[in-house]
Protein backbone atom coordinates (compact mmCIF):
# COMPACT_ATOMS: atom_id res chain seq x y z
CA UNK A 1 0.00 0.00 0.00
CA UNK A 2 1.40 3.54 -0.94
CA UNK A 3 -1.70 5.45 -0.66
CA UNK A 4 -4.93 5.51 1.05
CA UNK A 5 -6.82 7.10 -1.55
CA UNK A 6 -10.44 5.20 -1.89
CA UNK A 7 -12.00 1.77 -0.44
CA UNK A 8 -12.16 0.52 -4.12
CA UNK A 9 -7.82 0.08 -4.05
CA UNK A 10 -8.35 -2.22 -0.99
CA UNK A 11 -8.29 -6.05 -1.25
CA UNK A 12 -9.91 -8.09 1.72
CA UNK A 13 -6.91 -8.88 2.30
CA UNK A 14 -5.38 -5.32 2.74
CA UNK A 15 -8.29 -4.39 5.13
CA UNK A 16 -7.65 -7.18 7.22
CA UNK A 17 -3.86 -5.79 7.33
CA UNK A 18 -5.41 -2.86 8.74
CA UNK A 19 -8.00 -3.80 11.41
CA UNK A 20 -5.36 -6.78 12.47
CA UNK A 21 -2.47 -3.58 13.17
CA UNK A 22 -5.03 -1.30 14.75
CA UNK A 23 -5.93 -3.59 17.42
CA UNK A 24 -2.09 -4.06 17.74
CA UNK A 25 -1.96 -0.59 18.07
CA UNK A 26 -4.26 -0.48 20.49
CA UNK A 27 -3.34 -3.21 23.09
CA UNK A 28 -0.01 -1.89 22.97
CA UNK A 29 1.65 -4.99 21.15
CA UNK A 30 2.62 -2.59 18.07
CA UNK A 31 3.86 1.05 19.41
CA UNK A 32 4.98 3.20 16.46
CA UNK A 33 7.52 5.20 16.54
CA UNK A 34 6.92 8.11 14.54
CA UNK A 35 9.56 10.93 16.40
CA UNK A 36 10.88 12.81 13.66
CA UNK A 37 7.96 12.66 11.16
CA UNK A 38 5.69 15.21 9.81
CA UNK A 39 2.27 15.05 8.55
CA UNK A 40 0.92 17.62 6.31
CA UNK A 41 -2.73 18.14 6.99
CA UNK A 42 -4.51 19.77 4.64
CA UNK A 43 -7.84 20.75 4.92
CA UNK A 44 -9.32 22.70 1.94
CA UNK A 45 -12.96 22.59 3.49
CA UNK A 46 -13.24 22.27 7.46
CA UNK A 47 -14.02 19.38 9.48
CA UNK A 48 -12.81 20.24 12.70
CA UNK A 49 -13.39 16.36 13.92
CA UNK A 50 -11.14 14.17 10.99
CA UNK A 51 -8.39 16.84 11.62
CA UNK A 52 -8.53 16.21 15.30
CA UNK A 53 -8.55 12.68 15.02
CA UNK A 54 -5.60 12.60 12.33
CA UNK A 55 -3.95 15.22 14.87
CA UNK A 56 -4.18 12.98 17.37
CA UNK A 57 -2.92 9.90 15.73
CA UNK A 58 0.06 11.45 14.70
CA UNK A 59 0.85 12.97 18.40
CA UNK A 60 0.08 9.73 20.07
CA UNK A 61 3.03 8.70 17.80
CA UNK A 62 5.33 11.12 18.89
CA UNK A 63 4.84 12.20 15.32
CA UNK A 64 4.31 16.26 14.57
CA UNK A 65 1.47 17.93 12.10
CA UNK A 66 1.75 20.86 9.66
CA UNK A 67 -1.79 22.40 8.92
CA UNK A 68 -3.33 24.20 6.54
CA UNK A 69 -7.07 24.70 7.08
CA UNK A 70 -9.91 26.40 5.86
CA UNK A 71 -9.17 28.06 2.41
CA UNK A 72 -10.48 26.15 -0.62
CA UNK A 73 -7.00 25.98 -2.48
CA UNK A 74 -4.51 27.75 -1.00
CA UNK A 75 -2.29 29.77 -3.29
CA UNK A 76 -4.90 29.89 -5.97
CA UNK A 77 -4.84 33.74 -5.06
CA UNK A 78 -1.68 33.84 -6.23
CA UNK A 79 -2.36 31.07 -9.41
CA UNK A 80 -0.07 28.43 -8.19
CA UNK A 81 -1.25 25.67 -9.37
CA UNK A 82 -2.38 22.97 -7.38
CA UNK A 83 0.10 20.28 -8.25
CA UNK A 84 2.61 22.77 -7.24
CA UNK A 85 0.87 23.33 -3.95
CA UNK A 86 1.54 19.74 -3.53
CA UNK A 87 5.10 19.46 -4.77
CA UNK A 88 6.06 22.30 -2.25
CA UNK A 89 4.09 20.67 1.21
CA UNK A 90 5.43 17.43 0.03
CA UNK A 91 9.52 18.75 0.23
CA UNK A 92 8.25 19.57 3.90
CA UNK A 93 6.56 16.82 5.27
CA UNK A 94 6.65 13.11 4.82
CA UNK A 95 2.85 12.11 4.53
CA UNK A 96 0.00 13.93 2.96
CA UNK A 97 -3.78 13.87 4.78
CA UNK A 98 -5.99 15.88 2.39
CA UNK A 99 -9.45 16.82 2.41
CA UNK A 100 -10.91 18.52 -0.20
CA UNK A 101 -14.37 19.36 -1.48
CA UNK A 102 -13.34 18.49 -5.20
CA UNK A 103 -13.57 14.84 -6.15
CA UNK A 104 -10.62 13.26 -7.02
CA UNK A 105 -8.46 15.73 -5.45
CA UNK A 106 -5.90 13.15 -3.46
CA UNK A 107 -6.22 10.69 -6.26
CA UNK A 108 -4.85 13.30 -8.27
CA UNK A 109 -2.09 14.62 -5.40
CA UNK A 110 -0.95 11.00 -5.01
CA UNK A 111 -0.19 11.07 -8.86
CA UNK A 112 2.07 14.48 -8.20
CA UNK A 113 3.65 13.56 -5.44
CA UNK A 114 6.09 11.04 -4.24
CA UNK A 115 5.32 10.79 -0.46
CA UNK A 116 1.72 8.99 0.69
CA UNK A 117 -0.92 10.78 0.33
CA UNK A 118 -4.54 9.94 2.38
CA UNK A 119 -7.66 10.73 1.43
CA UNK A 120 -9.93 12.38 4.35
CA UNK A 121 -12.66 13.28 2.52
CA UNK A 122 -12.81 14.22 -1.53
CA UNK A 123 -16.70 16.26 -1.97
CA UNK A 124 -19.52 13.43 -2.30
CA UNK A 125 -16.82 10.36 -3.32
CA UNK A 126 -15.06 8.62 -0.68
CA UNK A 127 -13.47 8.85 2.97
CA UNK A 128 -11.87 5.76 3.58
CA UNK A 129 -10.45 6.37 6.89
CA UNK A 130 -14.38 6.81 8.00
CA UNK A 131 -15.28 3.75 6.24
CA UNK A 132 -11.85 1.47 7.83
CA UNK A 133 -12.98 2.98 11.55
CA UNK A 134 -16.46 2.07 10.47
CA UNK A 135 -15.09 -1.52 9.98
CA UNK A 136 -12.98 -1.86 12.99
CA UNK A 137 -15.58 -0.62 15.32
CA UNK A 138 -17.74 -3.64 13.90
CA UNK A 139 -15.29 -5.97 14.28
CA UNK A 140 -14.62 -5.32 17.37
CA UNK A 141 -17.89 -4.99 18.54
CA UNK A 142 -18.87 -8.34 16.47
CA UNK A 143 -15.55 -10.43 16.53
CA UNK A 144 -16.38 -10.80 12.89
CA UNK A 145 -17.37 -8.56 9.90
CA UNK A 146 -18.61 -11.55 7.68
CA UNK A 147 -22.29 -12.08 7.25
CA UNK A 148 -23.72 -9.84 9.81
CA UNK A 149 -27.04 -7.88 9.40
CA UNK A 150 -26.88 -4.09 9.31
CA UNK A 151 -28.84 -1.45 9.11
CA UNK A 152 -28.45 1.74 7.91
CA UNK A 153 -30.39 4.74 9.18
CA UNK A 154 -31.20 8.09 7.82
CA UNK A 155 -30.13 10.05 5.03
CA UNK A 156 -29.04 7.23 2.43
CA UNK A 157 -28.78 9.24 -0.02
CA UNK A 158 -26.58 12.08 0.15
CA UNK A 159 -24.48 10.33 3.02
CA UNK A 160 -21.41 9.07 1.94
CA UNK A 161 -20.45 7.32 4.72
CA UNK A 162 -23.12 5.14 4.37
CA UNK A 163 -22.44 4.53 0.53
CA UNK A 164 -18.08 3.25 1.78
CA UNK A 165 -19.83 1.33 4.51
CA UNK A 166 -22.76 -0.11 2.67
CA UNK A 167 -19.88 -1.37 -0.55
CA UNK A 168 -17.07 -2.47 1.93
CA UNK A 169 -19.42 -4.85 4.12
CA UNK A 170 -20.68 -5.88 0.54
CA UNK A 171 -17.23 -7.45 0.49
CA UNK A 172 -17.96 -9.47 3.55
CA UNK A 173 -21.89 -10.66 2.77
CA UNK A 174 -23.83 -8.53 4.91
CA UNK A 175 -27.49 -8.22 4.73
CA UNK A 176 -28.55 -4.89 4.82
CA UNK A 177 -31.82 -3.01 5.86
CA UNK A 178 -31.69 0.87 4.61
CA UNK A 179 -34.35 2.89 6.96
CA UNK A 180 -34.71 6.15 5.18
CA UNK A 181 -37.38 8.63 4.32
CA UNK A 182 -38.34 8.02 0.30
CA UNK A 183 -36.30 10.85 -1.14
CA UNK A 184 -33.56 9.92 0.92
CA UNK A 185 -33.35 6.57 -0.65
CA UNK A 186 -30.29 4.37 -1.01
CA UNK A 187 -29.00 5.61 -4.72
CA UNK A 188 -29.39 3.24 -7.30
CA UNK A 189 -25.99 2.91 -8.22
CA UNK A 190 -25.54 1.31 -4.70
CA UNK A 191 -28.42 -1.03 -4.94
CA UNK A 192 -26.91 -2.00 -8.37
CA UNK A 193 -23.70 -2.42 -7.33
CA UNK A 194 -24.82 -4.41 -4.27
CA UNK A 195 -27.62 -6.65 -6.40
CA UNK A 196 -24.88 -7.24 -8.73
CA UNK A 197 -23.11 -9.08 -5.56
CA UNK A 198 -26.08 -11.08 -4.84
CA UNK A 199 -26.19 -9.20 -1.61
CA UNK A 200 -29.95 -8.80 -0.17
CA UNK A 201 -30.70 -5.41 1.30
CA UNK A 202 -34.49 -4.16 2.27
CA UNK A 203 -36.12 -0.72 2.39
CA UNK A 204 -37.92 0.19 4.84
CA UNK A 205 -39.79 3.85 6.46
CA UNK A 206 -39.66 3.49 9.86
CA UNK A 207 -36.89 2.58 12.63
CA UNK A 208 -39.26 0.94 14.72
CA UNK A 209 -40.05 -2.31 14.35
CA UNK A 210 -37.23 -3.19 12.22
CA UNK A 211 -33.86 -3.16 14.27
CA UNK A 212 -34.61 -6.52 16.95
CA UNK A 213 -32.62 -8.90 13.85
CA UNK A 214 -29.85 -6.47 13.37
CA UNK A 215 -26.25 -6.82 14.74
CA UNK A 216 -25.42 -3.68 13.77
CA UNK A 217 -27.46 -0.09 13.49
CA UNK A 218 -26.07 2.72 11.83
CA UNK A 219 -27.49 5.80 12.16
CA UNK A 220 -26.38 8.86 10.42
CA UNK A 221 -28.57 12.70 10.45
CA UNK A 222 -30.74 13.92 8.32
CA UNK A 223 -30.92 17.48 7.73
CA UNK A 224 -33.51 19.89 8.09
CA UNK A 225 -32.15 21.43 4.57
CA UNK A 226 -32.70 18.84 2.41
CA UNK A 227 -36.46 19.30 2.67
CA UNK A 228 -38.29 21.74 0.75
CA UNK A 229 -40.32 21.91 3.47
CA UNK A 230 -40.12 22.17 7.13
CA UNK A 231 -43.13 20.88 7.37
CA UNK A 232 -42.41 17.62 5.60
CA UNK A 233 -39.13 17.69 7.90
CA UNK A 234 -41.18 17.63 11.01
CA UNK A 235 -43.70 14.75 9.87
CA UNK A 236 -40.63 12.27 9.43
CA UNK A 237 -38.32 13.35 11.58
CA UNK A 238 -39.57 11.07 14.02
CA UNK A 239 -39.20 8.11 12.84
CA UNK A 240 -35.69 8.30 12.31
CA UNK A 241 -34.63 9.08 15.81
CA UNK A 242 -33.92 6.00 18.39
CA UNK A 243 -34.83 6.25 21.83
CA UNK A 244 -33.87 3.98 24.69
CA UNK A 245 -38.03 2.44 24.33
CA UNK A 246 -37.26 0.68 21.09
CA UNK A 247 -34.43 -1.11 22.27
CA UNK A 248 -36.36 -4.09 24.13
CA UNK A 249 -35.75 -7.19 22.02
CA UNK A 250 -32.34 -6.47 20.48
CA UNK A 251 -29.79 -8.80 20.08
CA UNK A 252 -27.15 -9.22 23.01
CA UNK A 253 -24.50 -8.19 20.43
CA UNK A 254 -26.42 -5.49 19.09
CA UNK A 255 -24.40 -1.76 18.61
CA UNK A 256 -25.37 1.74 17.56
CA UNK A 257 -22.99 3.23 15.64
CA UNK A 258 -22.96 7.31 14.24
CA UNK A 259 -20.28 9.24 12.71
CA UNK A 260 -20.80 12.33 14.23
CA UNK A 261 -21.72 14.79 15.38
CA UNK A 262 -25.30 13.79 16.77
CA UNK A 263 -27.90 16.77 16.89
CA UNK A 264 -31.26 14.62 17.77
CA UNK A 265 -31.23 11.52 15.79
CA UNK A 266 -30.54 9.37 18.96
CA UNK A 267 -31.85 10.23 22.30
CA UNK A 268 -29.37 10.75 24.90
CA UNK A 269 -31.42 7.89 27.16
CA UNK A 270 -29.62 5.51 24.67
CA UNK A 271 -26.19 6.75 25.67
CA UNK A 272 -26.38 4.54 29.13
CA UNK A 273 -27.64 1.50 27.71
CA UNK A 274 -24.66 -0.93 26.55
CA UNK A 275 -25.96 -0.79 22.94
CA UNK A 276 -24.33 2.96 22.49
CA UNK A 277 -21.20 2.64 20.67
CA UNK A 278 -20.85 5.74 18.62
CA UNK A 279 -18.06 7.72 21.41
CA UNK A 280 -15.60 4.29 21.82
CA UNK A 281 -16.42 4.09 17.84
CA UNK A 282 -14.72 7.81 17.40
CA UNK A 283 -11.78 6.94 20.08
CA UNK A 284 -11.48 3.56 17.51
CA UNK A 285 -11.01 6.43 14.61
CA UNK A 286 -7.84 7.27 16.18
CA UNK A 287 -6.39 3.50 16.08
CA UNK A 288 -7.35 3.22 13.32
CA UNK A 289 -5.34 6.28 11.40
CA UNK A 290 -2.79 5.46 13.60
CA UNK A 291 -2.33 2.02 11.69
CA UNK A 292 -2.94 4.04 8.38
CA UNK A 293 0.05 6.15 8.87
CA UNK A 294 2.31 3.65 10.53
CA UNK A 295 1.34 1.13 7.44
CA UNK A 296 2.20 3.83 4.63
CA UNK A 297 5.37 5.31 6.46
CA UNK A 298 6.42 1.35 5.97
CA UNK A 299 7.13 1.71 10.18
CA UNK A 300 4.86 -1.81 10.24
CA UNK B 1 -18.66 1.74 -58.38
CA UNK B 2 -15.12 2.44 -59.18
CA UNK B 3 -15.34 5.88 -59.12
CA UNK B 4 -17.03 6.08 -56.09
CA UNK B 5 -14.51 3.88 -54.52
CA UNK B 6 -11.61 6.13 -56.40
CA UNK B 7 -13.49 9.41 -54.19
CA UNK B 8 -13.88 7.39 -50.83
CA UNK B 9 -11.00 5.51 -50.39
CA UNK B 10 -7.99 6.17 -52.81
CA UNK B 11 -8.60 10.24 -52.60
CA UNK B 12 -5.43 10.37 -50.10
CA UNK B 13 -2.15 9.15 -50.99
CA UNK B 14 -0.80 8.72 -47.74
CA UNK B 15 -2.58 8.87 -44.54
CA UNK B 16 -5.37 7.21 -42.50
CA UNK B 17 -9.43 7.11 -43.33
CA UNK B 18 -11.80 6.44 -40.74
CA UNK B 19 -14.80 4.03 -42.84
CA UNK B 20 -18.38 3.13 -41.39
CA UNK B 21 -18.58 6.42 -38.73
CA UNK B 22 -22.25 6.00 -37.76
CA UNK B 23 -23.75 8.94 -39.62
CA UNK B 24 -23.64 12.20 -37.67
CA UNK B 25 -20.50 11.19 -35.63
CA UNK B 26 -17.72 12.36 -37.99
CA UNK B 27 -17.67 15.87 -36.37
CA UNK B 28 -17.19 13.96 -33.09
CA UNK B 29 -14.30 11.94 -34.19
CA UNK B 30 -12.86 15.72 -35.72
CA UNK B 31 -12.83 17.03 -32.26
CA UNK B 32 -10.49 14.16 -30.96
CA UNK B 33 -8.27 14.78 -33.14
CA UNK B 34 -5.72 17.45 -32.90
CA UNK B 35 -5.42 18.39 -36.61
CA UNK B 36 -2.64 21.22 -37.03
CA UNK B 37 -2.95 22.99 -40.29
CA UNK B 38 -1.12 20.85 -42.49
CA UNK B 39 -2.74 17.92 -42.72
CA UNK B 40 -5.45 17.66 -45.56
CA UNK B 41 -8.96 16.33 -44.10
CA UNK B 42 -12.21 15.25 -46.42
CA UNK B 43 -15.34 14.44 -43.94
CA UNK B 44 -18.06 12.50 -45.65
CA UNK B 45 -21.30 12.53 -43.51
CA UNK B 46 -24.73 10.55 -44.58
CA UNK B 47 -23.33 8.30 -47.09
CA UNK B 48 -24.69 5.57 -48.00
CA UNK B 49 -23.59 2.15 -46.69
CA UNK B 50 -24.40 -1.40 -47.61
CA UNK B 51 -23.38 -2.43 -43.91
CA UNK B 52 -24.56 0.33 -41.57
CA UNK B 53 -27.63 2.21 -43.65
CA UNK B 54 -25.83 5.38 -43.42
CA UNK B 55 -22.33 6.39 -42.84
CA UNK B 56 -20.16 9.27 -42.19
CA UNK B 57 -16.10 8.79 -43.42
CA UNK B 58 -13.16 11.54 -42.40
CA UNK B 59 -9.93 10.95 -43.99
CA UNK B 60 -6.78 12.42 -43.01
CA UNK B 61 -3.43 12.85 -44.76
CA UNK B 62 -0.34 12.27 -43.89
CA UNK B 63 -1.28 11.20 -40.26
CA UNK B 64 -1.41 8.17 -38.30
CA UNK B 65 -3.58 8.08 -35.16
CA UNK B 66 -2.38 7.68 -31.44
CA UNK B 67 -3.12 4.67 -29.51
CA UNK B 68 -4.95 7.37 -27.04
CA UNK B 69 -7.17 8.86 -30.32
CA UNK B 70 -7.82 5.43 -31.27
CA UNK B 71 -9.09 4.55 -28.25
CA UNK B 72 -11.03 7.70 -27.89
CA UNK B 73 -12.91 7.07 -31.64
CA UNK B 74 -13.47 3.50 -30.38
CA UNK B 75 -16.51 5.02 -27.77
CA UNK B 76 -18.11 7.35 -29.36
CA UNK B 77 -17.91 5.34 -33.13
CA UNK B 78 -17.88 1.86 -32.22
CA UNK B 79 -18.93 0.87 -35.88
CA UNK B 80 -15.72 2.40 -37.67
CA UNK B 81 -13.34 0.97 -39.64
CA UNK B 82 -9.56 2.01 -39.19
CA UNK B 83 -7.54 1.84 -42.89
CA UNK B 84 -3.95 2.90 -43.13
CA UNK B 85 -3.35 4.59 -46.37
CA UNK B 86 0.26 3.82 -48.37
CA UNK B 87 0.53 5.12 -51.80
CA UNK B 88 -2.76 5.00 -52.45
CA UNK B 89 -3.24 1.52 -51.47
CA UNK B 90 -4.83 0.04 -48.32
CA UNK B 91 -2.03 -1.37 -46.36
CA UNK B 92 -4.12 -2.39 -43.08
CA UNK B 93 -8.03 -2.55 -42.34
CA UNK B 94 -8.83 -2.93 -38.41
CA UNK B 95 -12.02 -2.40 -36.67
CA UNK B 96 -11.96 0.14 -33.45
CA UNK B 97 -11.86 -2.59 -30.78
CA UNK B 98 -13.61 -0.61 -27.16
CA UNK B 99 -10.99 -0.03 -25.39
CA UNK B 100 -10.45 -0.65 -21.09
CA UNK B 101 -9.26 2.64 -21.03
CA UNK B 102 -9.19 6.21 -22.26
CA UNK B 103 -7.07 9.15 -21.28
CA UNK B 104 -7.68 12.68 -22.35
CA UNK B 105 -9.99 13.47 -25.13
CA UNK B 106 -13.22 12.61 -22.81
CA UNK B 107 -15.04 14.84 -20.47
CA UNK B 108 -15.98 13.86 -17.19
CA UNK B 109 -19.98 15.08 -16.25
CA UNK B 110 -19.45 15.68 -12.61
CA UNK B 111 -18.80 19.39 -12.47
CA UNK B 112 -17.18 19.29 -8.89
CA UNK B 113 -14.66 16.37 -10.76
CA UNK B 114 -10.99 17.47 -10.53
CA UNK B 115 -10.46 17.03 -13.66
CA UNK B 116 -12.86 19.78 -14.35
CA UNK B 117 -11.55 22.40 -11.87
CA UNK B 118 -7.79 21.77 -12.79
CA UNK B 119 -5.61 21.63 -15.92
CA UNK B 120 -5.28 17.79 -16.08
CA UNK B 121 -5.96 14.82 -18.46
CA UNK B 122 -9.07 12.99 -18.16
CA UNK B 123 -8.86 8.85 -17.55
CA UNK B 124 -11.74 6.40 -17.71
CA UNK B 125 -11.77 3.01 -17.03
CA UNK B 126 -14.55 1.04 -19.51
CA UNK B 127 -17.16 -1.68 -18.70
CA UNK B 128 -17.30 -3.02 -22.18
CA UNK B 129 -21.02 -4.91 -21.00
CA UNK B 130 -23.75 -4.72 -23.25
CA UNK B 131 -24.72 -1.34 -22.13
CA UNK B 132 -20.94 0.04 -22.10
CA UNK B 133 -19.89 2.17 -19.04
CA UNK B 134 -16.93 4.36 -18.22
CA UNK B 135 -15.79 5.24 -14.79
CA UNK B 136 -14.07 8.00 -14.33
CA UNK B 137 -10.49 7.08 -12.26
CA UNK B 138 -10.45 10.56 -10.07
CA UNK B 139 -14.14 10.97 -9.12
CA UNK B 140 -14.93 7.01 -9.48
CA UNK B 141 -18.56 7.93 -11.14
CA UNK B 142 -19.53 5.73 -13.65
CA UNK B 143 -21.63 6.91 -16.92
CA UNK B 144 -23.12 5.40 -19.98
CA UNK B 145 -20.69 5.32 -23.00
CA UNK B 146 -23.21 6.67 -25.21
CA UNK B 147 -23.58 9.70 -22.66
CA UNK B 148 -20.13 11.00 -22.75
CA UNK B 149 -18.94 14.22 -24.25
CA UNK B 150 -15.68 15.29 -25.97
CA UNK B 151 -13.34 17.92 -25.09
CA UNK B 152 -12.73 20.06 -28.00
ZN1 LIG C 1 -14.62 12.55 -12.82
Amino acid sequence: MKNLISMRDLSKEDIMRLMDTAAKIENGEIVPDMQRKLAALLFFEPSTRTMFSFDTAMKRMNGDTIIMSGTKNTSAKKGETFADTLQTIAQYSDIIIMRSPIEGAARYAAEVVDIPVVNAGDGANQHPTQALLDLYSIIKTQGKLENLKIGLAGDLRFGRTVHSLAQAMAVFGAEFKFISPSFLQMPEYIKDDLTEQNIKFEEFKDMEGNIDDLDILYVTRIQKERFADPEDYAKVKGSYVLNKTMLPNVKENFKVLHPLPRVDEIHTDVDDTKFAYYFPQAKNGVYTRQAIISILLGEV
Amino acid sequence: MNQIKMIKVNAIKNGTVIDHIAAGKALKVIDILTLTGNNAVMIGMNLVSNRIGKKDIVKIENRELSKEEVNSIALIAPSATLIIIKDFEVVNKTSFDMPEYVEEHIICPNPKCITNSEDIPSKFYINNAEIATARCVYCEKKYLVEDLRIKI
